[in-house]
């Protein structure tokens, strides 16, 4: 089994969700982890409208691997401003790529103090060594 | 993506070293911690299609039945007929209650002339032998041993099976039809060799004792990862098993449903000379026709019905799906959902309410794959 990935660059949630900030923006999927957890993505269901407001532990979005359901949920406020497309017909993005082609949003954040909140990436390895 | 926390000990098959070995993820599953997949669950799935598959299922539970009066037993416990079996042949059937409802379903071998062993679900094996035993109180001509825990059984599946198998073994597989089994040896370990399975494919399943079934397990992977086999796990066993429309005890059967509403009336032999537990109730339901019934669904719009979800007629609700996932061969989102007997229509618009949204769906012929012979 290859070893799960967690760059250092990225904070984490504890529901599992990475986190990317650039500036005012937030990019946003889910952990290799989460990813492998879940097995075979075949199914995601998104806000694809993007211009939705999302809000901090808030549901966002449905995932279903081949064996069940899983909710997805926010790690911090905002508007979305970006979704990924590609994700609707190639949810396997998701497995194969979580900290690239697998993205799912990009959220206009409203309160960036909530990403106080999060791991990094130490931490995370830490929290799923807990589990 | 959580783990169980029941804080009840789950029990481990003798391969436990082995799964973890290869990497395995682990779950609980009817108290036993058990592989949900090595890889991908797709992947194994498409193996035991294309090429073959190989599942630790050590946690079933093995009862022998024996004595004069076995088969009289037997006959009195269970709707099919057990004085069909020949020898070395198996028999699908399920434990009913007075009521006539499903307490677990099982295979009868019946190995020896007055000797049968019945394989039940690794959940039900405290309930299903107390209810046995209960019913063989004061019958002196019935002996009932619980062989569970020196019992091993692995299944080898899908269309590279026999080959793979041939070699380790002089039993002629060739002369072992579909539901028949042979005593014999596999590598050196003495198995009983079964026709048997649950994914829809040809194939095998080996009893052994749990001393052997690592070697086994070893070999069988050895000489079969070459010829495109996987080890399997029961993530892929519960899509193969979906597809070919068998029923999962705890979701398509349970205390709440009989053999009839299962689609499982072949099974049920209310002409047999002797009378069983449920006979009154299942002979009424025959004739009355099932209140529910098990159907098979396939989604039209995108979305995936899971166990536990509403299936509806435009504004009425009428059932509830049993058990759905994506199906990896047929490529389709696919369902068994039990519905009131009336809308039971192949070909019926209906929706399954997923997670609030009703998406449009349509009641299919079971199975929704049946492999070319």
């Amino acid at each position: 089994m290859a070893k799960l990935q967690h760059p250092e660059n990225l904070k984490y949630s504890k529901t599992d969700e990475w986190i990317r900030v650039e500036g005012n923006l937030a990019t946003l999927g889910i952990s290799d982890y989460a990813q492998d957890q879940l097995g075979d993505i075949v199914y995601i269901e998104l806000p694809w409208g993007a211009d939705e407001n999302i809000s901090d532990e808030a549901k966002f979005g449905d995932i279903e691997s081949v064996k069940a359901t899983s909710e997805l949920l926010s790690p911090l406020s905002g508007k979305i401003v970006k979704v990924n497309e590609n994700l609707k017909d190639t949810p396997e993005l998701i497995n194969d790529q979580p900290y690239e082609a697998g993205w799912m949003l990009v959220v206009e954040m409203s309160n960036p103090a909530e990403l106080a909140n999060l791991m990094d990436a130490a931490e995370y390895q830490q929290y799923l060594q807990g589990r | 993506m959580t783990t169980h926390d029941s804080g009840i000990a789950l029990k481990r098959t003798p391969l436990y070293e082995q799964h973890r070995a290869l990497g395995a993820r682990l779950v609980e599953f009817g108290g036993w911690e058990m592989p949900v997949q090595y890889t991908s669950i797709l992947a194994e799935h498409e193996a035991v299609r294309t090429h073959a598959g190989l599942f630790d299922v050590s946690h079933m539970g093995e009862f022998k039945v024996e004595g004069a009066g076995a088969l009289a037993f037997l006959q009195s416990l269970v709707p099919n007929d057990v004085a069909h079996l020949a020898m070395h042949q198996a028999l699908y059937a399920q434990f009913c209650n007075a009521d006539g409802n499903v307490l677990d379903d099982l295979l009868i071998y019946r190995l020896a002339e007055e000797q049968y062993m019945l394989v039940v679900n690794a959940g039900n094996i405290e309930k299903d032998l107390a209810w046995v035993k209960a019913h063989a109180h004061h019958n002196e001509h019935v002996t009932i041993t619980n062989q569970s825990d020196f019992t091993a059984l692995l299944a080898l599946q899908g269309p590279k099976a026999q080959a793979i198998l041939q070699p380790l073994t002089e039993v002629d597989l060739a002369s072992i039809r579909y539901y028949c089994c042979a005593a014999g040896l596999v590598d050196g370990v003495n198995c009983l060799i079964s026709r048997t399975g649950y994914t829809g494919e040809d194939g095998f399943e080996l009893y052994c004792a749990p001393v052997d079934v690592g070697s086994l397990w070893n070999k069988l992977l050895a000489i079969g990862t070459p010829q495109g086999l996987l080890p399997t796990g029961l993530g892929a066993r519960d899509t193969l098993r979906l597809e070919a429309a068998l029923c999962l005890y705890g979701h398509e059967l349970d205390e709440q449903t009989n053999p009839l509403e299962a689609g499982l009336g072949w099974t049920v032999k209310l002409k047999k000379a002797e009378s069983f537990v449920g006979k009154d109730v299942l002979q009424r339901v025959k004739e009355q026709g099932p209140r529910k019934k098990l159907v098979g669904i396939e989604m039209l719009d995108r979305g995936i019905a899971r166990g536990d979800y509403n299936v509806y007629d435009n504004e009425q609700a009428i059932g509830v799906v049993t058990s759905g996932a994506p199906g990896p061969t047929v490529h389709k989102n696919i369902a068994m959902a039990y519905v009131d007997a009336s809308h039971a229509v192949v070909g019926k618009a209906i929706q399954v309410d997923i997670r609030g949204k009703r998406l449009a769906a349509q009641i299919v012929p079971l199975p929704f794959y049946k492999r070319q012979k």
